[in-house]
């Protein structure tokens, strides 16, 4: 039974997710390594990356501060409306990515709600770099919070408590006892939060307008080389994505381990009860 | 005097946590804040601290008023019952903290730890972190942090509360010691009347938010100023007697009935050093049997119970005891040398309750 089970799930994660895997840089690497080399030199796959590396860059700070901060007012502080607020949190994570995409079109779009306004000074969002920032923004907001709000409510708030006593100011308290407190927590929480960002297709896909070279990032970008035919093109493309999934995974599972040993040093911290 | 409470009233929506509070503490006093858990005694505590703010009345320190001064800029020590030490900073670290934020010098900071270590003996485990120490070990970091940037005033919620019997004897002789060499004032909250009475100079005792009473431990033992401290203040034997022409009666025992009116009720209670029995069945007035002997080393404890049914407490020396040829199960006689009269009536006042009747009244009164 044992036996039967784990070959079972052996062969299913083999199946399933290894060939693939290996397929995706066997079809990339199809034609040789120059051909590899040239199909991610063209310049519209090299824009792609950058637009990808940008939007990012721009995703991930961003939702690390506005994580933080809804973490830490929900684990901190009592109020009314708290359990909406946790909900709305994940909310992205229920909602299809397309009708994310599509909620910023209805709101910043030509025929949308803010459109003639943002026509008028001369704004665009829609098919633009901010529409695609703002969608990736939107799927990848609950990452950091989901990850901190149970480590922080675990926690409770009397070393805080303590470091105010102690003559701390709230940002110092912040700073050199909450933040090297939930460090790993944090770092995990933005691994998955880029990755997110870097891979979006759906909510990205409805806002972007697919301009090659312009508003297209790698998801985007890969879809269109396979729907052409490229196929080395589209996998060389891929493999990155696939790299990218590679070195996540591997963070994460150290991450996971840091946490584990981190956790329960936590609990013998606690004190010994009679 | 170092911290005043005027009329400090705290309360958490509908609750009342601390209900009207008044209270002084002199300098460098050592003062146990006592009663049963839920009492209000730990928010007092964080009151003092600038944790939670009085909903109303004025809370002073050294004679100015605080209500309003930030628990920053109160300049007292805390120390949590978790402990709260910063997990990853080590233990130098930790009792560093509240001079590097005072932008102390470098050279003082290392001296005043150091001294602190030595003081707390804990020298050499400047470097662990604190997942790294004994229940004991943590306790004395966090009490050496709080004392690191010289506070006004220590406060310490439930300092024993978090280790087993054995260390807690030492801890709290240790308080004791520290408190002796430090002269800091000092407020610790427990739950524990034994470890109030041994450690305190003063205890102060609350109970659903009140302040029941204020004294020396001794004061509140001898002297309780109601039921409620009484009772929670050591074992009491506690009986409801009726009165029927004019004495207190509940089965074979009868007590004067100190002016209360025919039908009405009468509660008296009584230390269990203050019930005498004897082997002789002549030398005292009552009759019992020994239902029960339990061994606490120097001292045993006795349950007697009445040929009605009436079950008291009673505490004797083992010498004693064996001297007067105890034993579970023989029948013996016994008197009740002194009582107290807790309330009188259905009203539950008890204006009587300090006064201590002995035995001679009793037999006047009868």
């Amino acid at each position: 039974m044992r036996r039967v089970l784990i070959g079972l799930a052996v062969a299913f994660v083999g199946v399933f997710l290894l060939v693939p895997l290996a397929n995706v840089f066997a079809q990339a690497m199809a034609k040789g390594w120059p051909a590899y080399q040239k199909s991610l030199g063209h310049p519209d796959t090299l824009a792609s990356v950058r637009l990808t590396l940008l939007v990012s860059a721009c995703c991930v700070p961003l939702n690390l501060v506005f994580g933080v901060i809804a973490a830490w007012a929900v684990a901190k502080f009592q109020f009314r409306g708290k359990a909406l607020l946790i909900t709305l949190i994940d909310l992205p994570f229920s909602v299809s990515p397309v009708v994310s995409g599509l909620i910023y079109v209805v709101m910043f779009g030509a025929q949308g709600v803010l459109g003639p306004w943002l026509d008028a000074r001369d704004i665009q969002i829609i098919f633009a770099m901010p529409g695609i920032v703002l969608a990736t923004l939107f799927v990848t907001f609950p990452f950091v919070a989901r990850e901190l709000i149970p480590l922080m409510e675990a926690q409770g708030s009397d070393a805080e408590q303590a470091a105010l006593t102690l003559g701390a100011s709230g940002w110092q308290t912040f700073r050199h006892v909450t933040l090297p407190s939930v460090k790993w927590g944090l770092l995990y929480g933005v691994i998955l939060c880029n990755a997110r960002a870097m891979g979006e297709f759906g909510a990205v896909s409805v806002v972007s307008g697919h301009i090659s070279g312009v508003t297209e990032t790698l998801p985007l970008r890969i879809e269109k080389l396979h729907q052409e035919y490229q196929a080395v093109g589209a996998f060389s493309a891929a493999s990155l994505l696939a790299i990218l999934a590679l070195v996540t995974l591997g963070l994460k599972t150290w991450l996971e381990r840091r946490q584990a040993i981190e956790h329960a040093r936590g609990q013998n911290d606690s004190p010994s009860l009679p | 005097m170092s911290i005043e409470l005027r009329q400090v009233s705290k309360r958490f929506g509908d609750m009342a946590a601390v209900e009207d509070v008044s209270l002084t503490v002199g300098d460098g006093e050592l003062v146990a804040l006592l009663g049963p858990s839920g009492g209000g005694k730990t928010t007092v505590l964080r009151m003092i601290a600038g944790l939670e703010v009085p909903t109303s009345g004025d809370l002073l320190v050294r004679g100015e008023r605080v209500n309003d001064v930030p628990v920053q800029r109160r300049n007292i020590g805390f120390v949590f019952q978790s402990y709260a030490l910063f997990k990853t900073m080590s233990v130098f670290d930790n009792i560093a903290f509240g001079l590097k934020i005072r932008k102390t010098p470098k050279a003082e900071i290392e001296a005043r730890v150091g001294e602190l270590l030595r003081l707390f003996g804990l020298e050499g485990l400047g470097r662990r972190l604190p997942h790294q120490l004994s229940g004991g070990q943590r306790q004395r970091v966090a009490i050496a942090r709080a004392l690191a940037p010289r506070p006004s005033v220590l406060l310490l919620d439930e300092p024993f509360g978090a280790v087993d019997a054995k260390i807690r004897q030492e801890l709290r002789e240790w308080l004791v010691r520290l408190h002796r060499e430090l002269h800091v004032t000092t407020l610790f909250v427990t739950h524990d009347q034994e470890e109030a009475m041994e450690v305190s100079d003063r205890i102060v005792i609350f109970s659903r938010g009140r302040l029941e009473q204020v004294g020396s431990p001794r004061e509140v033992y001898e002297r309780p100023r109601n039921e409620f401290v009484a009772r929670f203040i050591g074992v009491l034997n506690v009986l409801e007697l009726t009165v029927r022409q004019g004495v207190a009666r509940l089965n074979e025992l009868a007590f004067p009935a100190h002016g209360v009116p025919e039908g009405g009720t009468l509660r008296v209670g009584f230390r269990p050093y203050a019930v005498q029995v004897s082997a002789d069945p002549a030398e005292h007035p009552l009759r019992a049997v020994i239902r029960q002997v339990y061994f606490l080393g120097v001292q045993m404890r006795l349950e007697l119970e009445t040929p009605s049914g009436l079950v008291l407490r009673t505490r004797i020396s083992k010498d004693e005891f064996l001297r007067r040829g105890l034993e579970q199960g023989i029948p013996v006689s016994f008197q009740i040398r002194e009582y107290r009269v807790l309330s009188t009536g259905s009203d539950g006042l008890a204006p009587e309750v300090s006064t201590v009747h002995t035995a001679s009244h009793w037999a006047e009164g009868i």
